[in-house]
């Protein structure tokens, strides 16, 4: 059975949340994502501010303020880019407890088109102080870090998509530590989000028919970044590759390749939406595809950092 | 538990000895103006009165317990008037005035916009545009209290005001009050002939908004529409002000934007306050 997509996921847990926490407020924005939800007794703790970002913010960084806690909905480009001198001023220099909720990040507006893509939204977003920067792989991770998230003194960012994607069927995450879902020495491969970890796997079994055992790491949590588990797993490899559904600069990989340079200097290659917004018109997956974030280009990639070959055009 | 206050802004001269506060207020704001950094001097001589009227006669605030849950809320979304809002919190007893002298200089709290470490100070501000949309959420936890916030008038050309005053009224916050320092100044000139205000009261009516206007320098025509309430809506308060109020010398004058006082400027302006002082109580 299909799971419902993280942004359901997310919208019917936190409908349960709020009718036994008075804390809890759900801020929208027109989104449509609450349409005929019954919030019930917390009907009062649901505010559509309508089409207006920054005012979303400010009002999320007063209630909080005033010592509840609000969920805030968006879409993750909006958050990120429109309102982000709120996330900046209002919410993380005050750290305060704001659960930035950004559906439709990566890709996953699809053929809306680049206006509604959100390919920038974890390299501003890690930049911000006090941020916990999530991005859960499926709906049940999803839920858990919801959960493990409302008593969290600062803000939080969680990045959610579309549409549903499948169920990792792997175990409980916990915030601040990676997910190891293969164990190998071959190659390191970090990912974050449903669709590149699933394309991970894909590599990962692409080249265990070649002999090479991938390890794959689910970095859900980008900020604060699980630095000793990232390192012992680069050192352990030799070379790795990051995965995300996000520009090549600045997510993800940039977050890595910070780290190994400054702990274990490692060649990474980084695997993501090269620099161009997307030029073609189609669905999520037709652009993850178009655009080279696939299993196939992750296991070609780690053929030529093991080989050390410089054929791949993925590669400087 | 916080109470109105009770203090008095006329009259005789204190136990501080210099006069009635605001004229204490206006040498603060000179003295921080002469230090290492300088200030934003007209824009916070403007505001002496609004805030003196807030923090001594309206605002339910207790100095001794700044984070009172029963506070009112008070947001300088003019955060270049920093340094009004300093000596108008010392005075009130937020911290020792003494403190003012610390200004601008290393390790002080106390930075050219304000910033939540100072006692009383709400949220940071600095970048204009943020004191509205933070109101509406201060509004929203608690009906029962009053969130005011000042707007500098070239701030209203921030779309984020406007996007903010939508939703104030279009929720009904009636426990929203807006003052706006309308001194018509802003760094490149008049704000008439930079993006044109007016008819700023019909702006404010046509986004749901009741007005009142009043002389920005007069306690009591500010005590009077700071204290009005409409049912269902919220207030704006159109307080017409002089920049760099209080200093001739710099009354209505671009140029009063920032200044940085050398020692004679200083003196003078400080002369020049206490002759204003004298003429007033005589």
């Amino acid at each position: 059975m299909t799971p419902p997509p993280t942004r359901d996921a997310y919208r019917d847990l936190l409908v349960k949340l709020m009718a036994d926490d008075s804390r809890l407020y759900c801020l929208d924005s027109d989104t449509g994502l609450f349409a005929g939800v019954d919030f019930a007794s917390a009907a009062d703790r649901y505010i559509n501010v309508g089409i207006a970002e920054h005012n979303l913010m400010g009002v999320a960084a007063g209630l909080a303020a005033s010592g509840k806690i609000p969920f805030v909905n968006t879409m993750a480009t909006f958050a990120t880019t429109r309102a982000l001198e709120a996330l900046k001023v209002d919410i993380a220099y005050s750290g305060l407890p704001v659960r930035v909720v950004a559906t439709h990040s990566g890709l996953s507006a699809g053929h809306l088109g680049p206006t509604h893509h959100a390919l920038e939204d974890l390299a501003i977003v890690r930049a911000l102080p006090g941020f916990t920067v999530v991005t859960p792989a499926d709906a049940t991770a999803t839920e858990e870090a919801i959960t493990q998230s409302v008593d969290l003194p600062g803000p939080v960012y969680l990045r959610l998509g579309r549409k549903a994607t499948p169920a990792l069927e792997a175990g409980p995450i916990e915030l601040g530590r990676v997910q190891h879902l293969r164990e190998g020495t071959g190659v390191a491969i970090f990912a974050c989000g449903p669709h590149p970890v699933l394309a991970c796997l894909r590599a990962a079994d692409l080249l265990a028919a070649d002999g090479i055992e991938a390890a794959v790491v689910n970095v859900h949590t980008l900020k604060p970044l699980d630095e000793h588990a990232i390192v012992t797993a680069a050192r352990a490899a030799g070379v790795a590759i990051t995965v995300e559904e996000h520009w090549r600069c600045g997510g993800l990989g940039g977050a890595i390749a910070e780290t190994l340079s400054e702990h274990a200097p490692t060649r990474v290659a980084r695997i993501g939406m090269p620099d161009t917004f997307a030029k073609v018109v189609g669905g999520q997956e037709h652009l993850l595809d178009h655009y080279g974030i696939t299993g196939e280009r992750i296991a070609a990639t780690a053929l030529t950092l093991i080989g050390g070959t410089r054929n791949d055009p993925g590669l400087p | 538990m916080s109470t109105p206050s009770t203090s008095t802004t006329t009259g005789p001269a204190t136990a501080r000895g210099t006069g009635p506060v605001t004229d204490r207020i206006r040498e603060h704001i000179v003295a921080m103006c002469a230090g290492p950094e300088g200030g934003h001097l007209g824009g916070s001589m403007s505001l002496v009165e609004i805030l003196t009227t807030l923090y001594f006669q309206v605002l339910r605030v207790d100095p001794a317990d700044p984070g009172a849950e029963d506070r009112d809320i008070c947001i300088l979304s003019k955060g270049h008037g920093a340094i009004a809002l300093y000596a108008v919190l010392a005075e009130r007893g937020f911290f020792p005035a003494e403190e003012l002298a610390t200004f601008g200089r290393p390790g002080s709290r106390l930075m050219g916009h304000p910033v939540t470490a100072v006692p009383g100070v709400e949220m940071a501000t600095g970048s204009l545009g943020h004191g509205l949309p933070l109101a509406n959420g201060f509004a929203l936890a608690d009906p029962a209290r009053r969130c005011f916030v000042i707007v500098g008038d070239g701030e209203l050309q921030e779309g984020s005001v406007w996007e903010a005053a939508m939703s104030t009224a279009g929720l009904g916050l009636d426990n929203v009050t807006v003052i706006v320092d309308r001194n018509g100044l802003q760094i490149t000139g008049r704000t008439e002939d930079t993006v044109p205000l007016e008819p700023l009261a019909d702006r404010w009516r046509a986004f749901g908004w009741a007005v009142r206007e009043a002389d920005g320098h007069d306690q009591a025509q500010l005590r009077e529409a700071l204290t009005t309430r409409v049912p269902g809506r919220p207030v704006v308060v159109i307080a017409r002000t002089v920049k760099g109020n209080g200093l001739p010398a710099m009354q209505d004058r671009v140029e009063s934007h920032y200044a940085r006082l050398g020692e004679r400027q200083f003196a003078r302006a400080i002369a020049v306050l206490r002759a204003r002082a004298r003429r007033r109580c005589s």
